[in-house]
């Protein structure tokens, strides 16, 4: 056993010399360089980074949003976009009207998968075939720095706008020209994860009514472990025992929903690959939904002690008693911000794994780079996705219990002779 | 000097995660039979130590 590791250990060594060493076998033909960025089509790709590969922007595209599927290449799976702007209204159709970029229609563009819209009226309208996107990088009024594209269209360029929306600016969005309402990547995902839910948990039910006091069958017995689990570590100790009954169909729900769209985010093709949970308006409503069940649900004495803490001294109660207002709407931040980020980061990490394949190889410059990239890489890449199957659960679980947790903090009746540990 | 501000935080929810896990194993060998419970709370407790730390690191990042 010790000889094959060192044997392995050498021959990867001798593989990365090997391929660091062969730049002499630089390649710069075509196909190289079209494989080089998945989710770029080579076009915008080379105007905008000269031919460079930009790792920050690739995995920054592909954590985002789009209006469409890519597969591969010039393969792409289009969705319905649904656009509003004030001045024009409504304007529907697929994503593939807009010819990945290459089309405008009605002053709509596809910029690296998303809809952007030009504003400036002397802009045709009509579908119009427009040149390259630029990218600039300018620094806003208040020294912030943004990212900028522009549109070419007969020696012009346009600026482009991004869809709205409803940050205030926070994230560096904003109410723009125009509104987008299309079934996104991200949207096209929660619809199949709810559709696979409502499938899966309707075959589930229709088997306890068959199986009633027998043993389960089927799909029933893989999910009854889930069931007994979330009912007897989640919901029962959390909440208690008078009042979990009540908040399981709930916290339920969350699990799986969560579950599901964290599974789907790691298929690496078509039904997948949307970044679900790992984007931050997805968890904001999961978490308001949390906030709102927990205050609907808040007793009597949950509210006594956020707004007048009994047991502790006059003045403490002063200092006490904002903090645990601002708590009311951190517990529902954290859970946000926890389930974006550990989403985020994982879909990052493995992004920037496969993005050493086309660093090492110099953009298809190098093929023996490219190879130990796509060694070194891959490795990696198997080694954190089985890590991100066990983070995808656990984050579901952790949002889950939290949840619980906080639901059981409002039901709960407190008897005041006891000494409590809030 | 907002990715070192990230890098600290990560160093941090390390630390405390770290003690987290070490502390909830020796529960374990002490009372192998509460396994089950010790390791819903070390999972509870980590999250809400994670929490603040990806807080420190989504500021860091943006900010």
């Amino acid at each position: 056993m010790k000889v094959d590791i060192k044997k392995f250990c050498i021959l990867t060594l001798a593989l990365a010399l090997t391929a660091f060493g062969n730049s002499t076998f630089a390649q710069h033909d075509d196909h190289a360089q079209h494989e080089h960025a998945e989710g770029h089509d080579e076009h915008n790709q080379n105007e905008e980074h000269g031919g460079g590969y930009d790792p920050v922007a690739t995995v920054m595209h592909h954590i985002a949003d789009a209006n469409e599927f890519h597969v591969w290449k010039d393969v792409h799976i289009p969705l319905p976009v649904m656009l509003y702007a004030p001045e024009q209204g409504w304007t529907t159709g697929l994503s593939s009207m807009f010819e990945h970029g290459h089309t405008a229609v009605d002053g709509y563009v596809l910029n690296h998968g998303r809809i952007n819209r030009v504003a400036d009226p002397s802009f045709p309208t009509g579908e119009v075939h427009v040149g390259h996107i630029d990218h600039k990088v300018e620094t806003t009024e208040d020294g912030k720095e943004k990212d900028v594209y522009y549109v070419n269209y007969e020696n012009e360029s346009y600026k482009l706008d991004a869809p709205s929306t409803l940050d205030g600016g926070m994230m560096g969005g904003g109410i723009t020209s125009f509104y987008d309402f299309s079934i996104t990547k991200n949207v096209f995902t929660m619809l199949l994860a709810a559709l696979l839910l409502i499938f899966i948990f309707n075959a589930v039910a229709r088997g306890y009514k068959k199986n009633e006091g027998k043993a389960p069958s089927g799909i029933q017995s893989f999910f009854e472990v889930f069931f007994v689990f979330m009912r007897d570590e989640v919901t029962k100790p959390m909440i208690g025992e008078k009042h979990y009954e009540r908040f399981q169909p709930f916290v339920m729900t969350l699990f799986f929903f969560i579950l599901f769209c964290n599974l789907m985010g790691l298929i690496p093709f078509f039904p997948g690959s949307a970044n679900v949970t790992g984007n931050i308006a997805v968890t904001l409503v999961l978490a308001v939904f949390t906030f709102i069940v927990v205050n609907l649900n808040g007793k009597k004495d949950y509210w006594q002690h956020v707004f007048w803490m009994p047991g502790i001294p006059g003045w403490v109660k002063i200092i006490l008693t904002p903090v645990e207002i601002l708590g009311l709407f951190i517990r529902p931040f954290s859970l946000m911000i926890r389930l974006f980020a550990n989403i985020s980061a994982g879909h990052i990490i493995i992004l920037s794994l496969i993005g050493l394949i086309f660093l090492f190889g110099d953009n298809g410059a190098n093929t023996g780079g490219a190879a130990a990239g796509a060694v070194v890489g891959g490795l990696f890449t198997a080694f954190m996705n089985l890590i991100e199957l066990l983070v995808a659960a656990l984050q579901a679980f952790v949002f889950a219990i939290l949840s619980a947790s906080y639901i059981g903090a409002a039901v709960e009746e407190h008897h005041h002779d006891e000494a409590h540990a809030h | 000097m907002g990715p070192i501000g990230a890098g600290l935080a990560a160093l941090g929810a390390g630390i405390g995660i770290g003690l987290i896990g070490s502390k909830a194993m020796e529960a374990i060998a002490r009372q192998p039979e509460a396994a089950g419970d010790i390791r819903s709370n070390m999972i509870l407790v980590a999250a809400l130590v994670e929490g603040a730390a990806l807080f420190a690191i989504v500021v860091g990042l943006l900010g």
